[in-house]
């Protein structure tokens, strides 16, 4: 059973402190959505835990499984079981989504993927998540739209099996359909074994098709009020204003 | 610019066969700045004395006809100018010319290959004609490789309609010096195809130029480099559309890693005022992979007329990009394999340009060697690796 455990987290970007101590513990088994208005410092809480450059841990740990992630590269971090599919997925010119999806799984795995279980695996994959094939040859990201962008954050996280999975707004930029393919892609992850989701969302929509077992709300850079699934019904009705206010 | 720039359109006036209308560059001119001088081993002042050897080996198309004629062969030096002081010098110094020649209307049915190796004991000059004759179509390699200091010009002369495409590939030794010059001449609707691969040697400053006889004429030239500590590669183009309705694609790409690696790129495009409905875009990118590589980039576009049908330029040097490290390593793939992926790919989209699967395997597999020591060099300087913790 793995967890992930977020020990007052505080992290600043140029200097300015955007998280001001973030408390929060996922195991696995378990979906907990954070919900926040915009500026809230949700993507901060998400690149943070996964170590990207521009921000700066000031304060505080982040276990998964006892280890430290915050001692650990970006990548180390990913190997040992953590996954962020990202708001908005970088383009990267000449690397070919097949070549990349190869190299991410032998690195995972930690040795290189049969070719034929790999290419059914990736062809699975991609099935269904009513990714066109062509896409396993073009380059990494580039030219995809929001929607095709967002399917494949998620096509990595099924091939990748991570322990720990942060989705950073999969849901935001998707048309209905698209919404329901990336929706049963997380679903489809959550029963696949011993696997914890943490959603960040703006919207309450995506938790109609990934029903939450806990909903934070977050607002000015930590948590101030979690609850349950009938926390986003009461989001939904009220809007983040209390919290803004409450907060500003 | 710089300070004692003159406008584009004259700086390419100048142009003689005979070697004294070029004094010799002390590195204040324009044409010279960036070129060390010092290391050109005496190519630029009289002072190579021809005592070394380049040998020229070809391996030809069954289509073509290879010919080593002398100086007063009738169809040598027709269709250029040396430019500059090295080209003229190498221009009264060469003793045998090779002339190859692809009859009209032919199809050749497979590369013709000219492999230049130096033997490494003093300089030596050459000069190549690559004539193509109308309707023709052919595909040539140039295979520099050996140690060497040499001194070359290479007329690629592509009759109507006819089609050439060429890879140059500069695979020298570490220790060589080569300064050559290709002028492609290009007639009434004929197309030229140039891919330049820089990865050996200690100096290489290779100049093609593209000019057009009449109409319709068609070039792309492209090219990759790889400079490590200590090498300067340097890639002079210049595109002189004097014709209306031709068109030039220019596209270099390299990469640079380790103290002193230094590439030069200069793109020079003139509209003249007669070349209405030119289009021509050219682009350079650099990916400087360590501290203490430099990378000088300069694209010039002058246009004296105001009938184009596109003209453009861009220059791009800087880092590898952060973001997609991240993204790479956020994935799980160790920082040096995402290093790898990027510049493998910055250089790979150009290099997929080679027709020749053979070539352009080779290309790739020295890449992957340069790739591999880029690697050693940056873990010993650690300059980048630690940003992405
Ligand atoms: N790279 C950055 N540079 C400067 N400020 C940033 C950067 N990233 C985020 N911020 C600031 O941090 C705050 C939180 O942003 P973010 O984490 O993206 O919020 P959310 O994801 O909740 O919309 C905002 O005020 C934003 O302007
Ligand atoms: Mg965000």
């Amino acid at each position: 059973m793995s967890t992930l455990e977020i020990r007052d987290l505080q992290v600043a970007v140029e200097d300015k402190e955007i998280l001001r101590g973030v408390n929060l513990t996922v195991q696995a088994g378990q979906t907990h959505a954070i919900m926040g208005p915009n500026g809230s410092g949700k993507s901060t809480l998400a690149y943070a835990i996964a170590g990207h450059p521009k921000y700066t841990v000031t304060g505080g740990q982040v276990l998964l499984d006892g280890v430290d992630l915050l001692e650990l590269s970006v990548d180390e971090r990913a190997r040992a079981g953590l996954f962020l599919a990202m708001q908005y997925p970088v383009e990267v010119p000449g690397v070919s989504v097949s070549n990349f999806l190869r190299s991410a799984v032998t690195a995972v795995r930690g040795e290189a993927p049969k070719l034929r279980e790999f290419a059914k695996d990736l062809k699975g994959g991609m099935d269904a998540l009513s990714i066109d094939p062509a896409f396993a040859q073009r380059n990494l990201n580039e030219g995809f739209s929001g929607g095709e962008k967002k399917r494949h954050e998620i096509l990595q996280m099924e091939l990748l099996k991570p322990k720990i999975a942060v989705l950073d707004e999969t849901d935001s930029g998707l048309d209905v359909d698209a919404l329901r393919v990336v929706s049963e892609g997380i679903n489809r992850f959550r029963a696949s074994g011993d696997t914890g989701v943490l959603l960040i969302t703006h919207y309450t929509r995506i938790l109609r098709y990934v029903k939450p077992d806990f909903v934070h709300v977050f607002a000015a850079g930590r948590i101030v009020e979690q609850g349950g699934p009938e926390l986003a019904d009461k989001l939904e009705a009220e809007g983040y204003e209390q919290y803004t206010k409450a907060s500003a | 610019m710089g300070l004692n720039e003159k406008p584009l359109s004259t700086l390419h006036e100048k142009a003689s066969y005979d070697l004294a209308d070029f004094d010799v560059p002390t590195g204040r001119e324009e044409a010279w700045r960036f070129t060390p001088l010092a290391r050109l081993k005496g190519l630029h002042n009289g002072k190579a004395e021809a005592a070394g050897h380049v040998r020229v080996d070809v391996e030809a198309a069954p289509e073509v006809t290879v010919e080593t004629v002398g100086r007063d062969d009738a169809r040598v030096g027709k269709s250029f100018m040396p430019a500059d002081r090295v080209s003229a010098q190498a221009w009264n110094s060469f003793e045998k010319a090779t002339v190859i020649t692809v009859p009209r209307e032919a199809v050749t049915s497979k590369p013709t290959v000219l492999t230049l190796t130096g033997t490494g004991d003093g300089a030596a000059y050459g000069h190549i004609v690559v004539k193509v004759e109308p309707m023709a179509e052919a595909v040539l390699v140039l295979d520099h490789k050996g140690s060497a200091v040499y001194a070359d010009n290479i007329e690629f002369v592509v009759g109507d309609g006819a089609s050439l495409r060429v890879v140059s590939l500069q695979d020298w030794d570490d220790d060589a010096v080569h300064v050559s010059s290709h002028h492609a001449s290009l007639a009434k609707d004929a197309t030229f195809r140039s891919f330049v691969v820089t990865f050996g040697g200690d100096l290489v400053r290779l100049s093609p130029s593209v000019t057009y006889t009449a109409p319709g004429g068609d070039a792309d030239m492209s090219g990759v480099y790889f400079v490590d500590a200590g090498q300067h590669l340097e890639h002079r183009l210049l595109v002189d559309h004097s014709q209306p309705n031709c068109k030039s694609n220019v596209d270099y790409r390299g990469a640079l890693q380790g103290d002193r690696a230094h590439a030069v790129w200069i793109g020079d495009v003139i509209i003249r005022v007669e070349a209405e409905g030119t289009d021509t875009y050219e682009l350079n990118r650099n990916l400087i992979l360590t501290d203490g590589a430099r990378a000088d980039s300069v694209p010039n576009l002058e246009i004296l007329t105001g009938e184009v049908a596109g003209a453009g330029h861009a220059s791009a040097s800087g880092r590898l990009d952060d973001e997609h490290i991240f993204y790479l390593q956020a994935r799980g793939i160790p920082y040096d394999e995402a290093r790898r992926l990027v510049v493998r790919g910055f250089l790979g989209q150009l290099i997929e340009k080679i027709q020749i699967d053979e070539i352009r395997e080779r290309v790739m597999n020295a890449l992957e060697a340069e790739l591999n020591t880029a690697e050693s060099v940056a873990e010993a300087a650690e300059p980048v690796a630690e940003t992405v913790r």
